[in-house]
Order: structure tokens, then sequence, then C-alpha cells
């Protein structure tokens, strides 16, 4: 399983990268640098995802104490913190040319760094409290809670001001966008999207390995 | 303190923090930009304090004085019209018609001095009018500047 789903993705990145570059037509008004959004925007509903996940992983491990819930929450945790961080690297360098700035505090920025943070603090939860599964209970309930913060990201081009747009493809009318770009942009997030299952894969199969290790250890 | 005490007292920074931007948000108090109507309302109580100002570029306002980089050009929101002044390069998206978001101050005498310009764009993305989709536009786009309306 894992291999074929590892060829899957990187013909995914491939066929997604050629798409944005060589298929997708150029934004009327941003010009080239509008494509861009084919990395920041799947990069970001990835990480949506990633968390939700985390989200109901650990609903489900604070109920039944499975450790295989708690290895699929840390490890989608751990992926969805590198795709948040591909967003805000990616956002800075689309907002220099287009905005004029590389960062500004505005709502949807600041409630992004806000989902980043809490995540490394997630991570860092775990690497400090010893007891495996001390650390689990605690870390499941700061991905719940933290979850909270996607909603408010999403309505925050709605509640505030800001400087970002409002929604183009999350709407409850058609997409503001040219059809081949929607499309270019959906190929793009199933190619994050597989890159994303491949590596909770991989992470959890790693925790396993680190448990057995552990156990090894105290006998 | 216990782990489970410090424990709790993180979750509890962490909900109330996220409470208090749903909270703050909610009740307008966390304002990224003003408009030029909030802000000429404030009128002398305004004048020196830093002000982050959002609007559209009144058409027919923007004028360029290429030797100097001086730039001058009228926000508005509908209602109010606000003078501002900036020394430096725009971002490529500023433009008459347009949305923009300036950072300084305001100087009194109903001028807004501007430290920074950031450029509104809209949600919708559409390829020009006379764009041949693929490759070759690509490349063309790339070694030919002046792409877009953007770089008019």
């Amino acid at each position: 399983m894992g291999r074929p789903l590892g060829v899957v993705t990187l013909l995914a990145l491939a066929v997604g990268l050629g798409a944005a570059f060589g298929w997708a037509p150029r934004d009327a008004v941003q010009g080239n640098v509008q494509r861009i959004m084919y990395l920041h925007v799947p990069a970001i509903l990835t990480a949506y995802a990633a968390i939700g996940v985390a989200f109901v992983a650990s609903l489900a491990y604070l109920r039944g104490r499975d450790p295989r819930w708690d290895r699929l929450a840390h490890a989608s945790v751990e992926v969805g913190v590198l795709f948040t961080a591909i967003t805000l690297v990616s956002g800075s360098l689309w907002g220099r040319p287009t905005w004029g700035t590389w960062w500004t505090w505005d709502a949807r920025i600041t409630t992004t760094a806000l989902l980043f943070i809490i995540y490394l603090g997630y991570l860092l939860l775990r690497s400090v409290v010893e007891d495996p599964e001390r650390a689990a209970t605690y870390a499941a309930v700061v991905a719940i809670v933290g979850a909270l913060d996607i909603p408010i990201i999403h309505f925050s081009v709605e509640w505030w001001r800001t400087l970002h747009q409002p929604a183009t493809l999350l709407r409850p009318q058609a997409p503001t966008m040219a059809a081949p770009m929607v499309a270019t942009l959906l190929l793009n997030l199933a190619a994050t999207l597989c890159l994303y299952a491949f590596l909770v894969r991989r992470r959890m199969r790693l925790a396993v390995l680190e448990a057995e290790a552990r156990a090894r250890r105290w006998r | 303190m216990s782990w489970r005490r410090k424990f709790l007292l993180g979750g509890l920074v962490i909900a109330a923090a996220l409470s208090w931007v749903v909270y703050a948000g909610l009740r307008g108090s966390m304002v990224y930009f003003v408009t030029p109507s909030e802000l000429l309302a404030q009128g002398g109580a305004a004048a020196g304090k830093a002000y982050r100002v959002g609007g559209m570029v009144v058409e027919g306002s923007l004028d360029r004085d290429l030797p100097t980089l001086q730039l001058s050009f009228a926000l508005t929101d509908g209602r109010a019209t606000l003078p501002v002044r900036f020394r430096g390069t725009p971002p490529d998206l500023f433009a008459e018609g347009r949305g923009a978001v300036v950072e300084g101050t305001y100087a009194g005498d109903g001028v807004f001095l501007a430290s920074t310009i950031m450029a509104k764009h809209s949600e919708e993305y559409h390829p020009p009018a006379d764009a041949e989709p693929g490759y070759k536009e690509l490349m063309r786009t790339l070694l030919k500047p002046g792409e877009g309306e953007a770089a008019k």
C-alpha cells in the first residue's frame, strides 16, 4: 500500500505542477504571479483536513484510549503543521509582489499564524511529557480545542476587515474563477491530499517502531 | 504545580485566547483598517496619530511625480474622501478604481501621510481576453514584461 500511494502522489504532484505552469491561463490582473495560488490554497486546505483528522482521532482516542487513534492524531498534526508552514511562506511570497508586503497582521494571516503556533505547542507538549499515555491525553485536548481556529480562519474574511479578499471557492455561490483555474486548483489539492496521506502513513509506521523500541528498552 | 494543573491552565489559556479573538472581532474592536469616513469623523482628535486606512482609489485622483517618487491620490469609501500623500514605489496592483490599504499618520490638515501602501485585489480570477492558454503563453509573458493590466 505504501509504495503505490507514493507513486500516485508523485504522479499527481507532477501533473499538478505541469497544469499550474503549462495549462492554467495567467490571471488578467495579477499576471503569472497568481500561479502561487496552486500551492498556497491546496496547502491550507490540506492543513485544514489534517487538523480535522487530528480533531476526530483525538476525540476517538479520549473515548477508547486506543493508541492507534493517538498515532493518527500525532502524525496528522505533524503533517498539518508542515502544510500550515507552506501556506504561510507561499502566502508571504505571493503577498510581496501583489499587495506590496511580506507580512501584515490582517485577521486571516494572524489566525493562520495562531494555528501554526497552537499545533507547534501540541508537538512541544508531546515531547515534554514523558509518560506516553499522559502525553497523548493532554495532546488530544489541545488538538480538539485548537481545531476551533479553523472556522475562525475561514470566516475571518467575512467577520473582519482584512487585506485578504473574500472566499473564491468555498462559498455558497459558484466560484468566481475561470474553469481551467478551478480545475488546476482541484488537481493540485488532490495531489497535496495524496502527499498528506502518504506522509501520515509513514509517520504512523514510524510511531509503531518507536513504541516497540521503547518497550524493548523497558524489558 | 502538578502536570494536570499546568495542563488545565494551558488549555484554559488557549481557549480564552481563541474566544477573545472571536469576541473582540464580533464587537468590532479589533479593526485592521478604518475607512476614510471613520477617520474624518474623529476630526482633530485623529491628528498626528497612526492609522491604517482602507478604501478605493478615486478615479482620476492619482498623480505621480516620477523624479521625486511623490505620489498623491484620494481614498474613498463612498461617503468621505481622504487625500493621501506617499513617497516611494507602490505595489504593482495599486491603481485607480482599485482597493488599497495605507499605513501612516493623519496630518490634521485633512491630508494623510502614508508610509506604506498595500493593494487589495478582488476574489475574482480570470484569464485576460487575449490569452492563449498553455506553456507558450507563459514563456512569452515571462520573457516580455508588461503582461497583465497590472503592469500598466
